[in-house]
C-alpha cells in the first residue's frame, strides 16, 4: 500500500520519530518564549543565544572548569550540567531583566525586541571571538550512548535522542501543569492581566516577573544542554534555530503555553515528513505554514485575541 | 654659450621621459592586496583571520620593509559573509575606490564567482584559494583569475577513485543544496561511475543545516557502501557527528566527507573521525618545509594552518614576486608572468595553466586514531601523493573560453 509513497512504512516511522525528536526541541524552546511573551509581554530575541549559553556552560563544565581550578580530572558531568547549566543561565537572564528589561516595560513591545536582539548579537559575537566558529564536541554521556536497534522494523534510534523526547515532554508537561493548575500559576496569569491589582493584594509582582523571565531563560538553557551532544556546540547554534522557534510560537499563539507545546511537536513532525518527500523544502515549510495561519487565524491556532 | 630656454625645456622633457621608461609603473603608488573572506560565519575557521595573517606573512617574507619596486604593500580585509552580493559590492568598492590590485582567498564558490566577474570588468586580479567548484576554470573562467588550491575534480579523484578501487562500489550522496554541493556531487558521481561504481541515491539538504538525522536515516536505509557528504564546514561537522550518533560510523557503511579541512577534524576530535579518508591540497606535517612554515603560523595564530590559509600565503607571495619581476602591477603583465613559470615556495609546487588552474599535487590521507596522534594537530597518516597530472582536470576537457582559439 505504501509503495506509491516511494518509502517503506518502517522508514516512514523512523523519519517520523526523528521529526518528533526535533519537535520536542522546538517545544521546549517555544515554551520558554511563550511564557516570556505570554506572561511578560517581552519578545525575547536573546532566547537563541541563551540556548547556546546553556550548551556552552555544559561544555565548559565538562572540559575547561577542572583545568581552570587546577584539577585536571575534575569535570562537571552531563547529569549535573542538566540541572546546573539552566540555573546559571536563568540567573544570567534574571540579571538582564533586573538591569535592563525592567526599564522598558512601560514602552512599546518593540523596544524590548530591539534590546534583546542587540544582546543576542553581543553574546554571540563574544563567544565567536573566544571559541571560533567550528564549535566544540560534547560527548554523549556513557549511560545514554549507543542505539536501540529494532531490526525487524529496520529502525535504529540513538538512545540519547529518546531521552531528549522524554526529558522535554516531562519538562513541558510540568511547566504547563504549574501554570494552569496551581496557585503560583494563577498568580502569574493574574499578574499579566492586571499587575497593579495583584500587587494591591500583597503579591510581590516585580519579583514574580523577574523569576518568570529567569525560568523562561532557564528553559532555553535546558534545551541547550539537551542539544550539546547532538549538535556541535558552536556560537551560532542558536541563531539558526531561533527563527524557526519564533515561527512555531506565532503559529501556536503568542501567549498560549499549550499552543507552544503542541505546535512545537506537530511542526517537528511536519518538518520531518517534508524532509522525506521534498528535502529542499524542509527549511521553508514552517514559514509557509506560519503565513497561512496568520492569514486565516491571526492570533495563532491556540491564541486569544488581545 | 647662449642659454637656449627651448633647448632646456626639450632636454628636461626628454630626460623625464627617459627616466620614466626605466622607472617601475605602480598604479596609485601602492600595491594593495585585499583578503575577501568569511570572518564571522561557517567558513571563518577554514579561512577567516588565518587567511589575513597568511597574507601578511607573505608580505613580510617577501620584503623586510614591506615594499615592492619602492612602493609600499598594503593588506586589507573584509567579511563577505558567504553572500555573493556582498562579495561583489566589496570587490567593486575595493577596485574603484580603495586602489586594490588583487583580491585573495574568496572562500565559498558563490562569493568567488561574484568577485571574479567584477575583477574581469575592472581588469584586476583574483587569486581564489577557498572555493572549489569546477566552473571557476571552465564556464566561468576569466583571464585575470587563478584557482590556487583545490577543486571538485581533485577532491573527487582523490577520494572517490581510490575508494571505488578498494571495492566500495555503491554510493549515496547527502548534498548541500547550493552551487558547490551540486558541483561536488556531480563530479564525484562521474568519477564513481567511470570507475565501475553506482550511485544508488542522493538527497539535497538545505544549506546551511544543523540536523541531518532524517537524511542519514535515508542513507542508512539505502545500504550503500559509501555515504558521501557533498557539503563543507559546519554542515560536514554536524553530519559526521550525527552519523556517529546513529551508529553509522564503525558500521559496514563508510561515511566519506568529500571536502573536509584540518580545522573540522580538530573540532570533531579523532575519536569520531579516525580512519576517515581525506583529500587536501596541503598538510602542515607533510615535510620539513611545510612544518617550518606552519610552526611560524602557529606561533602567531595558535592554530595550525588549513590548506586555504596556506594557499593565501602562497598566492600572495607569488603575486608579489611576479610584480617585482615584471616591474609593474599592470594586470596583464603580472598574469602573463604568473602563468609563465614554475611556482615552488615550499608549500605548493607547480605551474598555472592557461585556464587559470594552478596545477600541483594533492595529498590523500587517513585520519589517525587518538592513540596514534603524537602531538596536537597531528591528525593524518598514510599520506599518499596524488600527482598533479592525475589530480587536475586535463586541459582538453576544460570548456574555458580562453582556450578556444
Amino acid at each position: 500500500m505504501f509503495e506509491w509513497l516511494g518509502i517503506t512504512p518502517q522508514a516512514l516511522l523512523a523519519q517520523l520519530l526523528v521529526g518528533l525528536i526535533n519537535g520536542s526541541f522546538y517545544a521546549v524552546l517555544s515554551l520558554g518564549l511563550a511564557i516570556i511573551f505570554g506572561l511578560l509581554n517581552i519578545i525575547n530575541f536573546t532566547h537563541g543565544s541563551q540556548y547556546m549559553l546553556g550548551a556552552f556552560v555544559a561544555w565548559l563544565g565538562l572540559t575547561r572548569l577542572g583545568p581552570w581550578l587546577g584539577h585536571d580530572d575534575w569535570a562537571v558531568n552531563y547529569w549535573v550540567a542538566l540541572v546546573l547549566s539552566p540555573l546559571l543561565v536563568g540567573a544570567f537572564g534574571m540579571l538582564i531583566e533586573r538591569t535592563m528589561l525592567k526599564r522598558l516595560y512601560h514602552l512599546d513591545h518593540l523596544y524590548g525586541l530591539l534590546l534583546t536582539f542587540g544582546l543576542a548579537l553581543v553574546i554571540e559575537g563574544m563567544f565567536r571571538q573566544w571559541f571560533g566558529i567550528s564549535g566544540e564536541s560534547y560527548d554523549v554521556p556513557e549511560s545514554l550512548s549507543g542505539a536501540i536497534r529494532l531490526e525487524d522494523l529496520g529502525i535504529i534510534l540513538p538512545k540519547y535522542r529518546i531521552w531528549v523526547v522524554v526529558a522535554s515532554t516531562a519538562v513541558c508537561f510540568a511547566t504547563w501543569w504549574v501554570v494552569e493548575r496551581t496557585r503560583l500559576g494563577a498568580y502569574l496569569r493574574a499578574g499579566t492581566e492586571n499587575p497593579k491589582l495583584l500587587q494591591a493584594f500583597g503579591v510581590n509582582v516585580p519579583l514574580m516577573i523577574t523569576l518568570t523571565y529567569g525560568y523562561g531563560v532557564a528553559l532555553a538553557g535546558f534545551a541547550g544542554v539537551l542539544a550539546a551532544p547532538v549538535f556541535q556546540v558552536n556560537p551560532i547554534m542558536g541563531s539558526n534555530l531561533i527563527i524557526v522557534v519564533f515561527a512555531v510560537v506565532v503559529i501556536g499563539g503568542m501567549g498560549s503555553i499549550l499552543g507552544a507545546i503542541v505546535t512545537g511537536l506537530g511542526l517537528g513532525l511536519i518538518e520531518g515528513l517534508t524532509k522525506v518527500f521534498y528535502a529542499q523544502g524542509s527549511a521553508v515549510v514552517i514559514f509557509v505554514i506560519m503565513a497561512v495561519v496568520l492569514l486565516l487565524r491571526p492570533a495563532g491556532l491556540f491564541g486569544r485575541e488581545r | 654659450m647662449k642659454f637656449n630656454s627651448k633647448l632646456m625645456q626639450a632636454l628636461v622633457v626628454s630626460a623625464l621621459c627617459a627616466s620614466g621608461a626605466a622607472r617601475a609603473q605602480v598604479s596609485d603608488d601602492v600595491v594593495k592586496i585585499g583578503v575577501l573572506t568569511d570572518l564571522s560565519n561557517i567558513y571563518s575557521d577554514v579561512a577567516g583571520q588565518g587567511s589575513v595573517l597568511a597574507a601578511k606573512m607573505a608580505v613580510e617574507d617577501f620584503s623586510k620593509d614591506g615594499t615592492v619596486l619602492g612602493k609600499r604593500i598594503e593588506v586589507i580585509s573584509a567579511d563577505h559573509q558567504n553572500k555573493a552580493d556582498i562579495s561583489a559590492n566589496i570587490a567593486r568598492e575595493w577596485f574603484d575606490k580603495e586602489k586594490v590590485d588583487a583580491i585573495v582567498d574568496l572562500v565559498s564558490t558563490n562569493t568567488a564567482l561574484a568577485a571574479m566577474e567584477v575583477a574581469e570588468q575592472k581588469n584586476k586580479i583574483t587569486l581564489v584559494s577557498g572555493a572549489a567548484s569546477l566552473p571557476i576554470t571552465n564556464e566561468k573562467c576569466t583571464a585575470v583569475n587563478v584557482h590556487w588550491v583545490y577543486d571538485t575534480y581533485a577532491l573527487s579523484v582523490g577520494t572517490a577513485q581510490s575508494l571505488v578501487k578498494q571495492g566500495k562500489k555503491s554510493w549515496f550522496f547527502i548534498t548541500a543544496d547550493y552551487a558547490f554541493g551540486a558541483a561536488l556531487e556531480r563530479d564525484a558521481s562521474a568519477v564513481v561511475v567511470a570507475n565501475g561504481g553506482t550511485v544508488v541515491g542522493s538527497v539535497k539538504a538545505p544549506f546551511p543545516n544543523s540536523d541531518f538525522s532524517s537524511f542519514l536515516l535515508k542513507a542508512q536505509a539505502s545500504k550503500a557502501d559509501v555515504i558521501a557528504l557533498a557539503n563543507a564546514g559546519a554542515d560536514t561537522i554536524n553530519s559526521i557527528k550525527q552519523a556517529a550518533e546513529f551508529g553509522i560510523i564503525g558500521s559496514k557503511q563508510s561515511v566519506v566527507p568529500l571536502l573536509v579541512f584540518l580545522s573540522d577534524i580538530h573540532s570533531l576530535g579523532l575519536k569520531t573521525t579516525q580512519g576517515m579518508y581525506v583529500t587536501e591540497g596541503f598538510y602542515w606535517n607533510f615535510n620539513d618545509k611545510t612544518r617550518a612554515w606552519s610552526k611560524r603560523f602557529f606561533e602567531r595564530f595558535k592554530r595550525m594552518p588549513t590548506m586555504v590559509q596556506a594557499g593565501v600565503y602562497s598566492s600572495t607571495l607569488a603575486y608579489l614576486k611576479a610584480v617585482q619581476a615584471v616591474k609593474t602591477d599592470d594586470t596583464q603583465k603580472v598574469m602573463a608572468r604568473l602563468k609563465s613559470e614554475t611556482i615552488d615556495d615550499g608549500l605548493f609546487k607547480g605551474r598555472i595553466l592557461p585556464n587559470g588552474k594552478f596545477k600541483h599535487d594533492m595529498l590523500q590521507m587517513q585520519v589517525k586514531s587518538p592513540d596514534e596522534a603524537q602531538s596536537p594537530w597531528d591528525y593524518y597518516k598514510n599520506v599518499t601523493v596524488i600527482p598533479a597530472d592525475v589530480a587536475t582536470q586535463p586541459l582538453e576537457k576544460s570548456v574555458c573560453k580562453l582556450l578556444k582559439k
